[in-house]
């Protein structure tokens, strides 16, 4: 009896300790954040030396300044359509080549497998420097067009999540529809692909947040043109610049920072279901 | 497994693994080269069996056969197979359009790269000096590569020309009916079908990874870089100048100072995939233990807190935090006022400092992922394994080490190897958190903290030394690929010896 009792002491100690470390936890990961959105209502301009966190004015001075001062609205637009355009090419792109790999056999698939898993170990950008000069000689740098072809082109490697979904979609059921008469495009459209709903949104999801948080190809790209920035390069090249960060830019920053991701957390904690269900059912297949 | 395998200790356990390894290696490597003989038999068989082809199609084949040696498809039409007919005799014909009009001119200049510099010529009408290009050798490097890509497909599809040829000669002579072009155009829907989904992308494959991927491998033999670069200027084949240079030679033959950043910056990025991989899993798997435990409520509440943190875009968490920690950061100004410290802490400009900052920053990042995903993985275990680990007397940090985490190593490995591979060329962590910073006289074009990946971005984009940029990204390739086989057979080795339950 003793005993037990002392075990439940040592249980309620031990979660009491766990609750400590959870808050901490939570702590630490959301003040960051709390931070970010407390400085860009920051209504004084401050400059790189200021030392303090809460706005002696509390304003919407730097949303303002953001849309009004800054190119934001236009990265902000470039982004968004760099992202659906390859969003679209992407998902269609990647569910080709997956349900291809999966559930097609031919002569080829081993060795384009292995093909795409030794060309995913060279450094994306050794490629980029090249495309850049292909880009250069039809017009395409600084341009929007030539960063979709350059996302979109190689969305084929990507196609290992997407494949490992297929493959646990049970083949009995490509069977039955081959014995009824299926082409293996009506197998595709009619059966696989209702049923991969969850991995689609999955790919989606990824190829559309992607381009937000590019910076390598598309600062590259687009080098000297502000005009086609994308958002992460666009703000990179604020804060590389000293007389701008003196002027208030962090708070500007912030502001941008927050207005970029509204969009994006609404729509992952949206579809959050989905983006577990891919990372935890593609990437870990013992 | 023998018993006395079973009766060591852990620690006893991995070190018997561990000099294993290290005594297969040799073997295995000699394994490697012993397969070598028989791969290229293999090989040669493959290649001799396309000549015997091609024999047999001009030993058996008729007139009709034979012509298409030369007009490719010529056969096909004569025996009403139109659509594969045409397509041939239409792919013949556009390609010795593109040699005759294109491919040729920058084909035969391969060698050279170009000789014609340009030149400014005086114009008369407008009244000021043009520049005339000749020759440029950035176009004849790309073109003659397109153009041996394209000669190479024309060889196969010629290949499969004469087959095709053959075969459909044979069909007509067994009376057997040969398919037409509607029989090949359903064939695209059905047993053709991966033709059909694979070709757009490889193509945008081929165009955009691979070709680029042959190029930058060429250029890095030339002396590409700002002051040879067209059209402006030639650039030549320099041989092996600039492996040289990587790995000791020194530019131009004088300081060390390249050979030794390489010789940093390759460490650096083998220390930082492997931290940055091992911390984020393991601290992401204690996270997710501590919110699973039974008896902790609002499970539910403590995940979303730190999904949230994955939903804000990764580069504005790590700018944002390049802001805080820099040196006139928010962090040091408010220290600096409280009177904690008296002299800014150079968290993110000091080498050993700002690894450690950027591994932390990395974790705070990085935990939320590996969270979500043992936390998947950790309700699959089954809850008896733990009952009789208990029932057997063991404490909760026994039944981790000898349940838990075995357990989630089995099933995590894939994981845990695209996650090293992906570390390896972590671009966004490293450069947006330290990429403005300038680099030190010790190091060419490099901080301490810089990876192969963004130290090849710094390269390229800072210095325009393009042929050497290259020579860094072969290298990065094949560190890649080493590290990766060598984690493959590892993790493989380790599934077969201790098969899970």
């Amino acid at each position: 009896m003793k005993r037990y009792r002392s075990k439940k002491v040592s249980e309620r100690i031990s979660l009491t300790l766990i609750y400590t470390v959870l808050i901490i936890i939570s702590l630490i990961w959301l003040i960051p954040f709390l931070m970010l959105i407390i400085l860009s209502f920051r209504g004084e301009t401050a400059g790189m030396s200021a030392d303090y966190l809460f706005p002696k004015e509390w304003s919407f001075n730097s949303y303002v300044r953001l849309f009004t001062e800054t190119k934001f609205l236009t990265w902000y637009g470039n982004t968004m359509l760099v992202s659906i355009v390859v969003t679209v090419f992407q998902t269609i792109i990647v569910l080709m080549t997956s349900y291809a790999l999966s559930r097609l056999r031919f002569k080829m698939r081993k060795p384009l497998m292995n093909l795409m898993l030794i060309l995913g170990m060279f450094p994306g950008f050794l490629s980029m420097t090249a495309v850049y000069f292909v880009l250069r000689e039809i017009g395409l740098t600084q341009n929007l067009l030539g960063l979709i072809l350059v996302y979109s082109a190689s969305s084929a490697m990507q196609y290992y999540i997407c494949k490992g979904f297929f493959d646990t979609i049970p083949k009995s059921l490509d069977e039955a529809a081959r014995i009824d008469g299926a082409s293996r495009h009506t197998v595709f459209l009619k059966i696989i692909l209702p049923l991969a709903k969850p991995i689609i949104i999955y790919t989606i999801l990824t190829a559309f947040i992607a381009p937000w948080g590019e910076y390598m190809f598309s600062s590259f790209i687009m080098q000297n043109n502000p005009d086609k920035y994308t958002v992460a390069v666009g703000m990179q090249s604020w804060l590389n610049n000293a007389t701008l960060m003196s002027d208030g830019y962090f708070s500007i920053f912030c502001a941008a920072a927050v207005i970029v991701s509204i969009p994006i957390t609404a729509l992952f904690i949206w579809l959050q279901r989905y983006y577990v269900e891919g990372i935890t059912g593609g990437s870990v297949k013992g | 497994m023998d018993l006395n395998y079973l009766k060591m200790s852990p620690l006893g356990k991995f070190l018997f693994n561990f000099k294993n390894f290290f005594k297969r290696l040799p073997s295995s490597f000699a394994a490697f080269f012993k397969a070598i003989p028989k791969k290229l038999y293999k090989l040669w068989l493959a290649f001799a069996g396309i000549f015997v082809n091609i024999g047999n199609a001009a030993k058996d084949g008729d007139w009709k056969t034979r012509t298409s040696f030369a007009v490719m498809g010529f056969g096909l039409i004569c025996r009403k197979q139109y659509l594969r007919g045409i397509l041939y005799l239409v792919f013949e014909i556009l390609f010795i359009l593109y040699m005759v009009f294109f491919g040729w001119k920058y084909l035969v200049k391969m060698g050279s790269l170009g000789e014609g510099k340009q030149v400014e010529v005086w114009d008369e009408v407008e009244g000021v000096y043009k520049p005339v290009f000749f020759d440029n050798s950035l176009l004849i490097l790309l073109y003659s590569l397109l153009t041996i890509f394209i000669m190479v497909a024309f060889v196969y599809m010629w290949y499969q020309n004469v087959k095709g040829n053959l075969l459909s000669q044979q069909f007509v002579e067994a009376r057997m009916h040969l398919p037409t072009a509607k029989d090949d155009i359903h064939s695209c829907a059905d047993e053709n079908y991966h033709k059909t989904l694979l070709s757009v992308p490889m193509l945008g494959l081929v165009v955009f990874t691979i070709l680029p991927i042959f190029f930058m491998i060429f250029v890095a033999f030339t002396n590409f870089d700002q002051y040879h670069y067209p059209p402006g200027q030639l650039f030549s084949w320099v041989g092996l100048e600039h492996f040289e240079t990587v790995l000791g030679g020194g530019i131009s033959g004088g300081s060390k100072i390249f050979a030794y950043t390489f010789a940093e910056v390759l460490l650096w990025t083998i220390v930082w995939a492997f931290f940055a991989t091992f911390t984020n899993y393991i601290l992401g798997m204690v996270v997710a233990i501590l919110i699973n435990k039974k008896g902790v409520k609002f499970k539910k509440l403590w995940r979303t807190v730190l999904v949230i943190t994955i939903a804000v875009p990764q580069f504005v968490s790590l700018m944002f935090m390049s802001q805080l920690l820099a040196e006139q950061g928010l962090i040091n100004n408010l220290l600096l006022k409280w009177g904690w410290i008296d002299e800014a802490i150079p968290f993110l400009t000091d080498g050993t400092l700002a690894k450690t900052m950027i591994i932390i920053v990395n974790v705070w990042i990085g935990i939320p992922y590996s969270m979500l995903i043992c936390t998947g993985i950790l309700m699959n275990i089954p809850e008896d394994l733990y009952e009789s680990a208990r029932i057997d007397g063991a404490g909760p940090v026994r039944a981790y080490i000898k349940i838990t985490l075995p357990y989630m190593l089995h099933v995590t490995t894939p994981y845990l190897i695209t996650q090293f591979i992906g570390n390896l060329n972590n671009f966004n962590v490293i450069f947006l958190l330290t990429g403005a910073i300038p680099a030190p006289m010790e190091l060419y074009y490099a901080n301490h903290t810089d990876l192969l990946i963004t130290w090849l971005y710094k390269i390229t984009l800072r210095a325009k030394e393009y042929g050497l940029a290259s020579v860094i990204g072969i290298f990065t390739f094949v560190v890649v690929a080493v590290l990766s086989l060598i984690f493959y057979n590892r993790s493989k080795s380790v599934k077969n010896e201790e098969e899970f339950m």
